[in-house]
């Protein structure tokens, strides 16, 4: 057999369904008291403190990590219920997002002791931020083209370089970075990069705000000159960062994120058309919403596979691919069918600025966290035909 | 046959017990059989799962069954059909085509998670006799407890927009149009409306004018009208047991087929990729081809996932409520797309070959394309599906997407 990429119906327990309600009733809690508004996806403020330490407080991050570093030692599927709730609230999870879905599981592999000790339990208070340095202006999806150079030196390294791209970096207090530490060798042009564990908002480090076709600035160019990073942030192995870049992409590609990001313009067309739709618009909302459901068990089957302890890169990237090509398209279906609402539909503002928002975004989805592109290459060889 | 009483596991023990070892050997060696433990997740006890766990002696049987006598190259090039008696009478002998019916109905008693996983492993090997279509009319007359006769089966209608009525007289009048199998069906399941409500009734296939056809796989999809058509028995439909109800099983029952064909037609096309040499290398090794390939892989795996999803809610639903409706009308809509989709890219990857009818390619193709049109196409289910979603009214669509 070549490929039999199965995913198993997983049902959410009972558990899952209780949390849900609490997550329900805390967003409908905070939106009534204007911490944010759901209808309104483009704001300018996606970065709100308080809300990040609520959540915290809830113990809504770091869920799964162990208790000793702050974590509830809860299941990936309880994980997955609170992060699907926040999404389709358009809750502003900017400032913890990255750090409990990414940075922290790889602090929690690879960072000593007394830095776990010191950085996990404040993502968990939901206190800090982090921005993931991965690409480069010559170095996007080729990782491996990573030129930001760290030299050795006393007690640590200095880092001379520049990331790009990089979103969050001008509210982060910490960055997770790969930087080039040896050349790459003939047999393998992927050695020479390391992972570090980078303290932002110090000196030798400049973040430069870049503008988005959104009208957002939510990523930036990041200028490392001479900057320090002591022996202990290193992360891992030295010169094997590839390594270990393979079982964050699970995590990072296959949540409920990749398919929901321009979900509201889809609920604010069912609100439009109201409860008598004619033939097209049921048919067109009724297609939409096969898929999202679809999509939805495929990526709740591969939290089960998270929580099994196995590492489903392929079938993450399968997630990734056919979520985010759906994600990006459904702004565009939505305005076909919007077409013929009735100029009556007392949300037809609404649903007319959400979509102008929606197909500003579109077109970064298949492109963040991975292109189609790389993952069908990833899929390729899942399938043995690379 | 085995006597009813005897049951469906010790009938397929039995049956195994008899086989030619060698077959068995040769079916190890089919890659498309081999289950990989790859994206096994949970213990079933955890996952509920109705059909991914088809480690069972249910499946075994039916692909043993299948491989021994209805290996795709074989039958492809069998202009007679020779091959379709052998495969009914092995299947009849092991009592799959009466799986969902109690033995106490002269079935096999196999529980809904079984049935559903062997109308998966019949559809990856695109099998073109009846027995999705006993097995619906089997469950279908259960419902009522309707003993089963033996031979082939079908129920009637086949379509949402179809209606048979049960006259004042007890007989039944009506037409159904692409009844799968009907031409070579002994016996009807019929789901008629009269004026006391909904009723099961078992009719003789002799009782009904059949006009043949063929759908777009070259299967048979007939045109049956009854016209005070004389019924052997009848019973009334348990309470909330609709045409509905009836339509989205025979929709699972297809969308697991379309399923299981979409990964028969990913694993020969992966496999033809990585023989067919062009422009001097394997053809599996140009970007636009890999890529093509994992869209299919995609295409494969939604359509695996929506099916399996829904036909585990059908089995272990307390109740046929708004999110059963949504699993199995989902299903059909989106195993429909792949249907489309995927093959579309598995003939791609083929070339003129898989346009012949000498290449195994299309018996898979073209039946998933043909599966569609049963039971309700994926227009139908998704302005069904779309009404109820309109009706529940915008803040009550996420509920129900994360219901499961």
């Amino acid at each position: 057999m070549t490929a039999a990429l199965r995913f198993d119906p997983i049902r959410l327990p009972e558990k899952c369904e209780q949390l849900r309600k609490e997550v329900r009733a805390f967003l409908a809690e905070e939106i009534a008291a204007g911490t944010f508004d759901p209808h309104k996806p483009n704001r300018e403020d996606t970065d709100v403190p308080e809300f990040s330490r609520k959540v915290g407080a809830k113990g809504w991050l770091g869920m799964t990590w162990p208790k000793k570093y702050g974590g509830q030692e809860r299941s990936f599927l309880e994980r997955y219920v609170v992060t699907e709730e926040m999404r389709v609230a358009n809750a502003p999870t900017r400032r913890f997002f990255v750090a409990d879905r990414q940075s922290g599981p790889v602090l929690l592999k690879y960072a000593p002791e007394h830095i776990k000790m010191d950085i996990l339990p404040r993502i968990c208070r939901g206190e800090i931020c982090f921005a993931i340095g991965m690409s480069e202006p010559n170095s996007g999806s080729d990782l491996f083209a990573a030129k930001t150079r760290a030299t050795k030196t006393d007690g640590g390294y200095l880092v001379n370089g520049t990331k790009i791209w990089t979103s969050s970096a001008h509210i982060a207090d910490y960055m997770i970075a790969i930087f080039r530490t040896s050349p790459p060798t003939k047999e393998n042009r992927r050695h020479g990069l390391t992972q570090f564990l980078v303290k932002m908002k110090q000196p030798g480090i400049q973040v430069n705000p870049i503008g988005q076709i959104t009208g957002q600035y939510e990523f930036n160019e990041v200028v490392f000159t001479d900057f320090f990073v002591p022996d202990d942030h290193v992360l891992g192995e030295v010169d094997g960062a590839w390594k270990q870049a393979t079982s964050e992409l699970a995590y990072e590609r296959s949540g409920p994120e990749r398919f929901l990001e321009t979900y509201y313009v889809l609920t604010e067309l069912v609100r439009a058309v109201g409860p008598n739709p004619d033939t097209r618009s049921a048919e067109g909302i009724g297609r939409l919403v096969a898929q999202l459901h679809t999509m939805r068990r495929m990526s709740v089957s591969v939290a089960g596979m998270l929580q099994a302890g196995k590492e489903p890169v392929v079938e993450a990237s399968i997630v990734k691919d056919i979520g985010t090509v759906w994600e990006q398209q459904l702004p565009h279906r939505v305005r076909d069918l919007a077409a013929f609402v009735e100029e009556t539909a007392t949300n037809r503002e609404t649903l007319e600025r959400q979509l102008d928002f929606a197909i500003k975004t579109a077109p970064k989805l298949t492109i963040q966290g991975g292109t189609t592109e790389v993952l069908r290459g990833i899929i390729a060889r899942g399938l043995g035909l690379r | 046959m085995p006597p009813p009483q005897m049951g469906l596991r010790t009938a397929l023990v039995r049956t195994m017990a008899f086989s030619d070892h060698r077959a068995q050997e040769d079916l190890l060696k089919k890659t498309w059989h081999a289950r990989p433990s790859a994206g096994r997740v949970l213990p079933k006890q955890n996952t509920g799962n109705a059909v991914a766990e088809s480690d069972n002696i249910i499946v075994e049987t039916a692909e043993k069954i299948f491989a021994d006598l209805a290996d795709p190259q074989t039958i492809n090039h069998d202009k007679k059909d020779a091959w379709k008696a052998p495969l009914w009478q092995a299947l009849s002998d092991a009592g799959l085509p009466l799986s969902w019916v109690p033995e106490d109905c002269g079935g096999s008693g196999a529980d809904l998670a079984d049935g559903f996983a062997l109308l998966n492993a019949a559809g990856r090997f695109a099998v073109a006799v009846p027995l999705a279509e006993t097995m619906l009319a089997g469950w279908l007359l259960a419902q009522v407890k309707i003993a089963s006769p033996g031979g082939e089966m079908t129920v009637l209608p086949a379509s949402p927009k179809d209606k048979i009525t049960l006259n004042a007289d007890g007989s039944l009048s009506g037409r159904a149009r692409g009844v799968p199998f009907a031409k070579v069906a002994k016996h009807f399941a019929v789901l008629a409306h009269g004026n006391g409500g909904v009723s099961i009734v078992l009719v003789d296939a002799g009782q009904a004018r059949i006009e043949a056809g063929l759908n777009v796989g070259y299967d048979h999809s007939d045109t049956v009208t009854l016209d005070k058509a004389h019924a052997i028995t009848i019973k009334p439909a348990p309470r909330g047991f609709d045409q509905t109800r009836l339509m989205l099983m025979g929709g699972v029952a297809r969308s697991l087929q379309i399923a299981g064909a979409l990964e028969s037609m990913l694993d020969i096309s992966v496999r033809y990729s990585n023989e067919r040499v062009a422009f001097e290398k394997k053809i599996s090794k140009f970007q636009a081809v890999q890529h093509n390939l994992a869209r299919l892989a995609g295409e494969s795996a939604a359509a695996l996932a929506a099916a399996t999803s829904a036909a585990d809610a059908i089995a272990n639903a307390p109740s046929f409520n708004d999110e059963v409706f949504l699993e199995a009308a989902a299903a059909k809509i989106r195993c429909a797309e792949a249907a489309e989709k995927g093959g579309g890219i598995a003939h791609q990857v083929h070339g003129a070959i898989g346009f012949t009818s000498e290449h195994i390619l299309h018996r898979y193709s073209l039946r998933a394309l043909a599966w569609r049109d049963d039971f309700g196409s994926e227009s139908h289910w998704a302005v069904e599906l779309g009404k109820l979603v309109a009706n529940r009214g915008a803040d009550e669509l996420w509920p129900l997407v994360a219901s499961r």
